[in-house]
C-alpha cells in the first residue's frame, strides 16, 4: 500500500483549559489533524502514568497530555504535578524502547484554539515521521492489569 | 447473558455534525458492533438536544428498560447537563449518562466526510467503553453561608456590595486603598453625559461606608482564601493606619497639620501632593486617615508627631500593628478594577521627557475642580493656559507591541477631553485617532457633538511627538508627527500641550490575585469570565465571580451593570440555601492504603488528612474539590475517584483505540 502512515494519537485533556481549548478550535471550525481521540479528565494532575503506558501497549502512536498554563490550573498548582510526570515519564518510555518525542506535553488555555489545532497538527506529523509504534508491552515486562469488566448483570 | 442495556444516539445536530460526519452509518455501526459490549439501541436523530430528542432517550430507557446511556452530540461543556437531565426524567440516574463530543471534537474540524465518520465511530466506542463503568451518583448538596466578600471598592464593586446589601444580606468589602471609590473618584466629568463623576459616586460611597449590612474594610487586602462555594475562609490583612477609627472623628486637622507633603502617585496621579497622614480625597470613604509609614517624618526619624499633637481626640496611635481577621463566606465577587498603562514605555511619545506631554489620569486630575489646579487646565508649570492641545487615541492599544486589544473608552474618553480643552480653555484641539468607536447609547451623539465643537479630528497613527522645531512656528513647541491617512500626508503638527489617552490595563497583581482566589486570566491578565456571552460574571471557579474592569476594559456603564449581575447571581444563590455540587471526589480504601503519607501534600484543597490512631490517610469529601491528583499518585491504587476511575478512563482509551470491537468493519482514519 502506498497510503501515508496514519498515527493514532490519545490526548489528555483537562476539562478545565484544555478540553476547553479544543472546543475553541471546533466552534472556530478550525480544521486540523484527524488523528487525535481525547479523554477528557478534571486536571492533567489526574494523568497516572499507567494510562500513557496503557495507552501505547493499546496501539496508540502518540499521547499527548495537555492541561492549564502554570499558574492557570484550575486546581491551583497540579498541572506542576503533571508536568514532572511527565518528564518522568518521557525518561521511563526511553527506557522501555518508546521514543520519549512520541509523548507531548501542551499548555492550552479556553482560549488557545488556534494554538490547540497548530500543536497537535504539528505532533500529528512529527509522530508520523517515527512511524508506527508496535510497542510490545509483554516485552517491555508490564504486567496485564484486568482492564475490563464484564458488564453487569441485569438484576431480573 | 444480559448485560447493561446500553442507548447510543447519535445527533445530526441539522447539518452541523451530519455534513462531515455520515450519523447513520455510525448509528448503524454502533448498533451492530458494540451489540457486544451491552448497545441494545443505537439511532441517530437531527436534535438529540430538542425535547422531541430527549423524549425518544426517555422512552427507550422505558421501554427497552435501558441501563446506561450515551449521546454523541456537541461538547459536554454545553449539554451534558441536558442529557443527564433528560436521563434523569426518564428514571435514570443522570451519571449513567455521557456525552461525547462528535461536533466540537470530529465534524467541526474535519471536512473529509470518511474521516469524520471514523473518528466519531472511535470516539462513540470510548463513550460506550467509558459508561459500563459509571456509577450512579447523587449530587452533593451544600449549604450556603450568606456573607458575600466583594473584592475592590471601585464603582464595580460598590454596585454589587449594595444591591447584595440592599437585598438584606451581609456584604464585607475589602479596598486595597485608603478609601473605596475607585478610578471613578478620580474624574471631574463622565461621559457620554458629563455629570459630575463625585456627584454620582459619592452618595453611593456614602451609602456602602454607612450601611449595617456592609462591614468595610479600606487601607485592607485579601490574603488568603481556602474552602469552596458556600463556604469560603478568607483571611483580611489589615494594614496599620496608625489612627484609631474608634476615636477618630474625620475632622481633618491631622492632615492640615501634618508637615510632611509627598507627591500621589495614586489619587493624583503624581500631578498633586498630599500630607504624609491622609485621606485621598475629602469625600473619602471611609473618612478615617492613615499615615504613610514610608513618608513620615516620625518613623524615618522618630521626632515631629504633630498629629498626635493636634488631634482633639488622641486618635493617633503610632504603634498599631496590621491586624489579619478570618472570615467564612459563601461567595465572592472580584471587582479589582484596572491599571493605566505606562506611557513611558512609547519613548518616542516623549512622556516624562516632555514635560506638557500628560497621560489621560493625569488630565482628569488637571481638569478636576477638587484637583490640584483647582480644574484649571494649565501646562506643567502651573500657570499658562494651553493654546492648542493635541489628543492621541489608542497609546498602548490595538498596538502588536504592547496590547492588541481595544481599551474600549480611550475614543469616549478622548472626546470628553476635547469637550473640557475646549470649553474650558477655547484652546485649538487635534484628536489623533486611528478609528473611532463610539458604540454605545449617547456615544455617537456625543461625537457628533464634540465634532461641530470645532475639534479637529486627524486619522492616523501617531509617530513621533518632539520638541525638535524644523520648521518656523515650531520653536518652543511640542510637535506631533503624524500621516494623515485620509488625505495620505505626513504632518506636524505643533501644539503646547498633549495628552496620551493610555490602555487600561489589567491590575500589575492580576497573577497573584488569579492565583489567590483560584481562578484564570487571559494572556494580557483579565480575569476569565464562565462563558464570554452566555455567563459573563460568574468564573470557572463556582461561587467566584467577577464584574467591571477586572473582567475586560470597559466603561461605567458596563461596570454598573455587571456589579448588579454578579449581585444578582450572589442573591440567588443564597436565596436557594444549599447549592448541588458534581460528587467527583476523591475517596481512600482503608484497607488499601499503606500509609505513606505520598498524597497528603499533594492536594493543594488540603482536602487529605492522615489519621495516626489507624495510621492511614483520608479525604475530607467536603474540601475535595475532584482534581484526582491523589488518585493518580497513590502507589497502593487505594484512591478511586468518582466519575473519572481509573476503570472508566482505561475503558475509554480501550474504546477510542478500539481494542474490544471484534468485527473488523473498522478502518482506521
Ligand atoms: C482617563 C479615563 C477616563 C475615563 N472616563 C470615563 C467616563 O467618563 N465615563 C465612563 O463610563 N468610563 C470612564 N472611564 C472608564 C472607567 O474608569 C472604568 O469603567 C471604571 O473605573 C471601572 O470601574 P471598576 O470598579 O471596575 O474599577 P476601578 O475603578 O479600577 O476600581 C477598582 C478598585 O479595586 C481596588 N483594588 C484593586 N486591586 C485590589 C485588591 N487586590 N484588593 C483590594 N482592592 C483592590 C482599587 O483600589 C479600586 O478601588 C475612564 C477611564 C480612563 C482611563
Ligand atoms: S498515597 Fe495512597 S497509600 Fe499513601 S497515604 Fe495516600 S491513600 Fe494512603
Ligand atoms: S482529588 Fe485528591 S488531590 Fe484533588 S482535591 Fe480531591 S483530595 Fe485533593
Ligand atoms: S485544571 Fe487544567 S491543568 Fe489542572
Amino acid at each position: 500500500m502506498s497510503e501515508r502512515f496514519e498515527p493514532v494519537i490519545i490526548g489528555f485533556t483537562c476539562n478545565w483549559c484544555s478540553y476547553r481549548a479544543a472546543d475553541m478550535a471546533g466552534m472556530g471550525r478550525i480544521q486540523y489533524a484527524p488523528n487525535v481521540r481525547l479523554i477528557r479528565l478534571m486536571c492533567s494532575g489526574r494523568l497516572d502514568p499507567t494510562f500513557v503506558i496503557k495507552a501505547f501497549a493499546g496501539g496508540a502512536d502518540g499521547v499527548l497530555v495537555s492541561g492549564c498554563h502554570p499558574g492557570d490550573c484550575h486546581y491551583i498548582e497540579q498541572n506542576y504535578k503533571a508536568m514532572r510526570r511527565f518528564y518522568l515519564l518521557r525518561k521511563l518510555l526511553a527506557q522501555m524502547g518508546i521514543e520519549p518525542a512520541r509523548l507531548k506535553l501542551l499548555w492550552a488555555s479556553a482560549a488557545e484554539g488556534q494554538l490547540f489545532a497548530e500543536e497537535v497538527t504539528k505532533f500529528t506529523e512529527e509522530v508520523r515521521a517515527l512511524g508506527p509504534l508496535n510497542w510490545n508491552p509483554e516485552a517491555a515486562l508490564l504486567s496485564e492489569q484486568v482492564l475490563y469488566r464484564q458488564p453487569a448483570e441485569v438484576a431480573a | 447473558m444480559s448485560k447493561e442495556r446500553i442507548g447510543v444516539y447519535i445527533c445530526h445536530c441539522g447539518s452541523n455534525i451530519a455534513g462531515t460526519v455520515d450519523v447513520v452509518e455510525v448509528a448503524r455501526w454502533a448498533g451492530e458492533t458494540l451489540k457486544e459490549r451491552g448497545v441494545v439501541v443505537s439511532r441517530d436523530y437531527k436534535f438529540m438536544c430538542s425535547s422531541l430528542g430527549q423524549e425518544l432517550i426517555q422512552k427507550d430507557i422505558k421501554e427497552q428498560g435501558l441501563t446506561r446511556v450515551v449521546v454523541a452530540a456537541c461538547s459536554p461543556h454545553l449539554h451534558e447537563q441536558t442529557f443527564r437531565n433528560a436521563c434523569k426524567e426518564g428514571g435514570l440516574n443522570p451519571y449513567l449518562c455521557e456525552l461525547v463530543s462528535i461536533r466540537e471534537q470530529c465534524s467541526w474540524i474535519h471536512s473529509d466526510k470518511a474521516v469524520g465518520t471514523e473518528k466519531a465511530k472511535a470516539i462513540v466506542s470510548g463513550g460506550v467503553e467509558k459508561v459500563i463503568w459509571n456509577e450512579p451518583l447523587e449530587p452533593l448538596r451544600v449549604p450556603i453561608n450568606p456573607v458575600t466578600l466583594v473584592v475592590g471598592g471601585g464603582i464595580a464593586g460598590i454596585q454589587a456590595a449594595l444591591e447584595i446589601a440592599n437585598s438584606g444580606y451581609p456584604v464585607i468589602m475589602v479596598e486595597r486603598e485608603p478609601s473605596i471609590g475607585g478610578h471613578m473618584a478620580q474624574f471631574d466629568k463622565t461621559f457620554p453625559t458629563l455629570d459630575c463623576a463625585a456627584c454620582i459616586l459619592t452618595p453611593r460611597m456614602v451609602e456602602v461606608g454607612s450601611h449595617p449590612n456592609v462591614k468595610l474594610f479600606s487601607y485592607a487586602e485579601v490574603t488568603n482564601v481556602s474552602g469552596y462555594v458556600g463556604n469560603f475562609q478568607v483571611t483580611i490583612k489589615q494594614k496599620a493606619r496608625s489612627v484609631n477609627t474608634e476615636l477618630c472623628t474625620g475632622c481633618g486637622i491631622c492632615q492640615e497639620k501634618c508637615p510632611k507633603k509627598v507627591v500621589d502617585p495614586v489619587f493624583e496621579a503624581g500631578l498633586g501632593y498630599r500630607k504624609a497622614i491622609y485621606t485621598p480625597f475629602p469625600q473619602a470613604v471611609p473618612k478615617y486617615p492613615v499615615i504613610d509609614r514610608e513618608n513620615c517624618t516620625y518613623f524615618l526619624k522618630g521626632t515631629c508627631r504633630a498629629c498626635e499633637k493636634f488631634c482633639p481626640t488622641g486618635a493617633i496611635d503610632f504603634t498599631q500593628q496590621d491586624e489579619y481577621f478570618t472570615f467564612d463566606v459563601g461567595q465572592i465577587i472580584i471587582a479589582t478594577g484596572w491599571d493605566l498603562f505606562d506611557a513611558r514605555r512609547i519613548p518616542q511619545y516623549g512622556y516624562g521627557r516632555l514635560a506638557n506631554v500628560f497621560t489621560s489620569l493625569e488630565f482628569e486630575r488637571l481638569s478636576n475642580a477638587a484637583g490640584p489646579t483647582g480644574g484649571k487646565i494649565v501646562l506643567r508649570d502651573g500657570v499658562t493656559v494651553p493654546k492648542s492641545v493635541a489628543i492621541i487615541h489608542c497609546v498602548g492599544s490595538r498596538d502588536r507591541n504592547y496590547n492588541p486589544y481595544c481599551s474600549a473608552i480611550c475614543c469616549m474618553q478622548s472626546l470628553k477631553f476635547a469637550h473640557i480643552v475646549r470649553e474650558r480653555t477655547g484652546a485649538e484641539v487635534y484628536n489623533f485617532y486611528l478609528e473611532m468607536r463610539t458604540p454605545a447609547k449617547g456615544y455617537e451623539e456625543f461625537y457628533q457633538r464634540v465634532l461641530e465643537e470645532g475639534t479637529h479630528f486627524i486619522r492616523g497613527k501617531v509617530a513621533e511627538i518632539t520638541d525638535a522645531a524644523r520648521y518656523p512656528g515650531e520653536e518652543g513647541k511640542i510637535i506631533i508627527q503624524v500621516e494623515n491617512t485620509l488625505i495620505g500626508k505626513q504632518m506636524r503638527v505643533p501644539v503646547d500641550m498633549v495628552i496620551l489617552s493610555a490602555a487600561l490595563e489589567p491590575r500589575r497583581d492580576f497573577k497573584e490575585v488569579a492565583r489567590l482566589f483560584g481562578i484564570s486570566c487571559s494572556e494580557e491578565g483579565w480575569l476569565i469570565e464562565r462563558h464570554p456571552k452566555l455567563d459573563p460574571v460568574a468564573t470557572m471557579t463556582e461561587g467566584i465571580y467577577i464584574a467591571g474592569c477586572a473582567q475586560g476594559p470597559k466603561d461605567i456603564p458596563a461596570s454598573v451593570a455587571q456589579g448588579a449581575a454578579a449581585a444578582a447571581r450572589v442573591v440567588g444563590k443564597i436565596q436557594q440555601k444549599e447549592i448541588l455540587m458534581e460528587p467527583i471526589r476523591a475517596s481512600i480504601d482503608q484497607d488499601k492504603c499503606s500509609g505513606c503519607r505520598i498524597c497528603n501534600n499533594l492536594c493543594p484543597f488540603n482536602a487529605i488528612s492522615f489519621i495516626e490512631e489507624r495510621m492511614v490517610s483520608e479525604v475530607n469529601p467536603a474540601l475535595c474539590q475532584g482534581c484526582g491528583t491523589c488518585v493518580a499518585a497513590c502507589p497502593a491504587g487505594a484512591i478511586s475517584g468518582t466519575v473519572f476511575s481509573d476503570q472508566a478512563i482505561l475503558a475509554q482509551l480501550d474504546g477510542l483505540l478500539l481494542k474490544n470491537v471484534k468485527v473488523l468493519d473498522f478502518t482506521p482514519a
